[in-house]
């Protein structure tokens, strides 16, 4: 058989095979044994054509919602934002998606320079000394933050704010399940930030690190200057996980507030939601923890006639040389999500981001002000919010969004599952997406089934 | 012989930070049509300093000349051992750009997702069918990620049965994640020897009730098939462990063999080998993980299932390992493999593999003779030579560096660790002969260059946008980022 991915004709393969030396392909696999031999067809469906594929998936693809086919006011942890034109069509170029990790530099400069380039704006971004070349996602980014404060502190206790993404702290439970840490979660106060008084109580000289979000999970912004300065006094670690990274075009920087490690999701800089992936990770250190940190990194060097070129560098970090004592087991990450990334920082630049960042602030405030007059409903946190925040309804929350759901609007993330004590809560996130009258139509729409 | 490789028109081009002028921009944004609004003073910062200012021409020309410098799978012939560097087929690129596969948000109620639910769920099927597992997770983003799912898995399945293991045996053979991902789940690696496959009597002196799991890859880093591996899993289970295969290497067997069938209990696949999903320049993949039915209450979630009618994101079970990321793992890069799934079928896919298998051997066959070949067992998809046989004072690295010159991406290099200068080629199925011809030609006078004139070896590559580079340097001094004063 010939098919458009696989070029050997009858002919080729004969010649083949006559050039190895054998008679039929059959024995090419003398070495697999008949008793593991599978002796019928895989049941798989018969190929389809390029034309009946796309005509099958895109029907399919209609049985889902979208942004565009509906108003869409769901966050907590993926965001609908603006991507650039420009992002796709770049990535598009295959000597970029078809490489891989550029273990041979000099046919692979562009991917390093482009990765240093990330490494650089993620360090700007975060008020970080170095950045690495990406990990999986913001959760799993977060863990790693986890297991690199526990190396570096020698210390098991780990301080988790419930009002971390509920995700991320199970991403984080998940990692640490078989390594001997104690996890404690921490309060959130009335205000919907990290409750100083219970993460005082709890941290103390065992405790190796705290996680807080920022925003949190709830939208509202934590004061991070005090969470590093009580984690500081025990001699622990503050990382702080950032899964909306629009939010830093606006705030001050983990870094200039004291955070030891800084962690979050790039997928707001111009990633498809795409049901939850692939998204990247990010992950920012301070100079002095370079060296304990998991991932790859892309250092600036020189090549024999002295032009600047880029290279993988602190490699005896890895898992490939380092084996079971590497810092990470982390091999193939996030190359184009994060080079997708890089160009939307470099469109949207030092002004954009931050005009980005004013409008989500402007958007959620003026859906805050509209829903707090609604009867039947009422918000949560009165903390400062960026573009998320948390709604009580009287109402069954189930019934709300179902009947939301009706008017062509996906309102917002249930929070009884994640959070038992808010069964009567949804956390609903407004971007700048969002046009005014699509937040008019929710606020319409909650009015008229309140009452 | 024909060398592919050439020079052009090469354009230099600086860092992004380096172009940028106050006051350009590179994005529009509609006009703000609610009041605007502010936050506390405090918690604002200024702006961010040295973040770029540019055109979108600047932005667009910058990363297209630096696509330029780059080597993909699209430009050439890229045998990058155990990285199966098999065409990327573009319909799959459309696929994940669907605008209501692309578009959907992860937190929409599963009634609302079924057109992505529905795909996930048959490639979980079709992946259970190639591999003979009873259920697969998705979750996974990477081989690793997968490794370290698989682990967690048998961890918790020993926990289950109040076992206190505490060692995972590994072949010396393995890739180094493997030791890496055992350690990440608090067990001791205990390195076992092996003389091209695993023996039985190699596992017999180490497999004790203090050893959870024996981890292999099969076919193995070598090419070669662990023709032991059925008594071996059947001793492991016999003594009260599990065994973990890597599945980094099953593009040899689809349709052949299946893992499931062997007695392996838990395996990951790397979508962006097997499954012709784009490496990215480093990812995304992702690596989905087949079990047996004894472990599937352990399996990361949440999953997808179907209930006769509706595709549901099921809760993780009471003694599920957890979830591995935020959501339900790198979907894209799934539907890109279900792509391709459908468009080769069953018979592709087992025809896939015996043309990954026929190309290995038929590179094998015209450099045998030419490079040592350490090991002579019947290669699968893949075949390590060694620089022994090297003339002129030259090694792997400087073969590697001269391939580039030719045109080619270098295959991986100084891996297996057991053989020493490793050369491991992976043609893959999509190569034609005329271009394993060529590449042959390519390693023949390359060979015969150490011999006559190895200079044109060490100075390589000389064709490059950069010679040789200074890693030395990178990294006792690194300079990981970029700063206005520098």
């Amino acid at each position: 058989m010939t098919m458009r991915y696989i070029p050997h004709t009858t002919g080729d393969v004969t010649q083949m095979l006559e050039r190895i030396g054998v008679a039929t392909l059959e024995d090419l696999f003398v070495e697999v044994p008949e008793s593991v031999r599978l002796k019928r067809p895989l049941d798989i469906q018969e190929p389809a054509s390029e034309t009946e594929l796309l005509r099958e998936l895109k029907a399919l693809a209609l049985g889902n919602a979208t942004p565009e086919t509906h108003k869409s006011f769901l966050g907590g942890g993926a965001y609908h934002h603006f991507i650039p034109t420009v992002i796709d069509l770049l990535v598009s170029r295959s000597e970029f998606y078809t490489a891989y990790t550029p273990y041979q530099p000099e046919i692979s400069q562009g991917t390093l320079q482009a990765v240093f380039e990330f490494q650089t704006l993620i360090c700007q971004l975060t008020g970080m000394d170095a950045a690495n070349a990406s990990m999986y996602d913001g959760a799993s980014a977060c863990a790693e933050a986890v297991l690199m404060a526990m190396r570096l502190t020698r210390r098991k206790k780990v301080l988790l704010s419930k009002a971390l993404n509920p995700r991320y702290r199970g991403v984080v439970a998940t990692y640490c399940r078989y390594l001997n840490m104690e996890l404690v979660d921490v309060a959130v106060a009335a205000d919907g930030r990290t409750d100083l008084e219970d993460l005082a109580a709890k941290l103390d000289d065992s405790t190796a690190v705290v996680v807080a979000g920022y925003p949190n999970y709830f939208g509202v912004i934590e004061d991070v200057a005090v969470l590093a300065e009580k984690s500081h006094e025990h001699g622990a670690k503050l990382v702080t996980a950032v899964a909306e990274p629009i939010a830093l075009g606006l705030l001050k920087s983990p870094g200039e507030l004291g955070a030891d490690i800084v962690v979050g999701d790039g997928q707001s800089f111009g990633l498809p939601l795409a049901f939850g992936g692939p998204y990247v990770g990010f992950f920012a250190v301070l100079q002095k923890d370079v060296r304990g940190m998991p991932g790859r990194l892309v250092g600036e060097t020189t090549d024999l006639e002295g032009q600047r070129g880029f290279v993988l560098t602190l490699a005896t970090r890895e898992q490939h040389i380092r084996r079971e004592k590497a810092t990470s087991n982390i091999c193939s990450n996030q190359g184009l999500c994060a080079l997708m990334a890089t160009i939307f920082m470099s469109l949207l630049g030092k002004q954009g981001l931050r005009e980005m960042a004013e409008q989500n602030l402007a958007k959620a405030a003026y859906a805050r002000k509209q829903l707090s007059g609604i009867k039947g409903f009422s918000l949560v946190f009165d903390g400062p919010a960026f573009n998320e925040f948390v709604v009580r309804s009287e109402a069954p929350v189930a019934e709300v969004l179902s009947r939301l759901e009706e008017a062509g609007i996906l309102g917002g993330i249930p929070l009884g599952e994640d959070y038992p004590e808010m069964a009567d809560c949804f956390l609903v996130c407004v971007t700048e997406q969002n046009q005014r009258e699509e937040i008019d139509a929710l606020v319409a729409a909650l009015q008229g089934g309140a009452a | 012989m024909t060398i592919v490789g050439t020079s052009g028109l090469v354009l230099n081009e600086k860092l992004l930070f380096e172009h940028s002028n106050p006051g350009r921009k590179g994005y529009s944004l509609p006009k703000l049509d609610v009041p605007a609004a502010e936050l506390a003073s405090d918690l604002c910062r200024e702006e961010i300093d040295g973040f770029p200012e540019l055109s979108e021409v600047d932005v667009v020309r910058h990363f297209t000349r630096l696509s330029t410098w780059n080597y993909g799978v699209d430009s050439g012939f890229y045998p990058l051992g155990s990285c199966t560097m098999k065409y990327n087929p573009k319909v799959n690129e459309a696929v994940a750009r669907i605008p209501g596969l692309a578009g959907i948000h992860p937190a929409t109620p599963s009634h609302l997702a079924q057109g992505t639910l529905e795909l996930m769920y048959r490639l979980q099927v079709d992946l259970a069918e190639i591999s003979g597992f009873a259920k697969v997770t998705l979750q996974p983003a990477a081989g690793a990620q997968g490794e370290l799912t698989g682990m967690l898995v048998i961890r918790a399945w020993h926990e289950a049965r109040g076992s206190k293991r505490s060692k995972v045996l590994i072949p010396d053979t393995a890739h180094g994640t493997n030791p890496a991902t055992a350690a990440l789940t608090g067990y001791d690696v205990v390195p076992l020897a092996s003389d091209g496959v695993l023996t039985l009597e190699e596992v017999e002196a180490h497999m004790d009730d203090s050893v959870a799991a024996l981890m292999v890859t099969n076919p193995n880093t070598l090419g070669l098939f662990e023709t032991n591996i059925e008594e071996i899993c059947k001793l492991v289970h016999e003594r009260g462990g599990l065994v973990y295969c890597d599945g980094a290497n099953l593009n040899a067997l689809m349709g052949i063999a299946r893992p499931g069938d062997m007695g392996i209990d838990v395996m990951h696949f790397n979508l962006h080998k097997t499954f012709s999903t784009p490496h990215g320049g480093g990812g995304p993949g992702a690596g989905p993980v087949g079990v047996t039915t004894e472990l599937i209450p352990y399996l990361p979630g949440p999953g997808v299932e179907f209930d006769g009618e509706m595709y549901q994101i099921e809760t993780p079970k009471a003694a599920s390992v957890g979830r591995m990321l935020a959501f339900h793992g790198n979907v894209g890069v799934m539907l890109r493999a279900y792509a391709y799934i459908r468009s080769l079928g069953g018979e592709g896919l087992k025809h896939a593999s015996e043309m990954a298998v026929l190309n290995a051997n038929y590179v094998r066959a015209r450099l045998e003779g030419v490079y040592d070949l350490p090991y002579t067992t019947r290669s699968l998809h893949e075949v390590v030579f060694s620089d022994k046989d090297l003339e002129g004072g030259c090694h792997t690295l400087d073969v590697a560096k001269r391939l580039i010159d030719y045109g080619y991406h270098p295959p991986t290099i100084y891996f297996p660790l057991v053989v020493k200068g490793a050369i491991m080629i992976e043609p893959t199925e999509t190569e034609s002969q005329e271009v394993l011809d060529e590449f042959c030609d390519a390693m023949i006078a390359i060979a015969g260059e150490a011999r006559d004139n190895p200079e044109l070896l060490l100075q390589a590559p000389v064709r490059s946008r950069v010679r040789r580079l200074d890693e030395t340097t990178a990294a006792r001094k690194p300079k990981l980022r970029w700063q206005e004063t520098s």
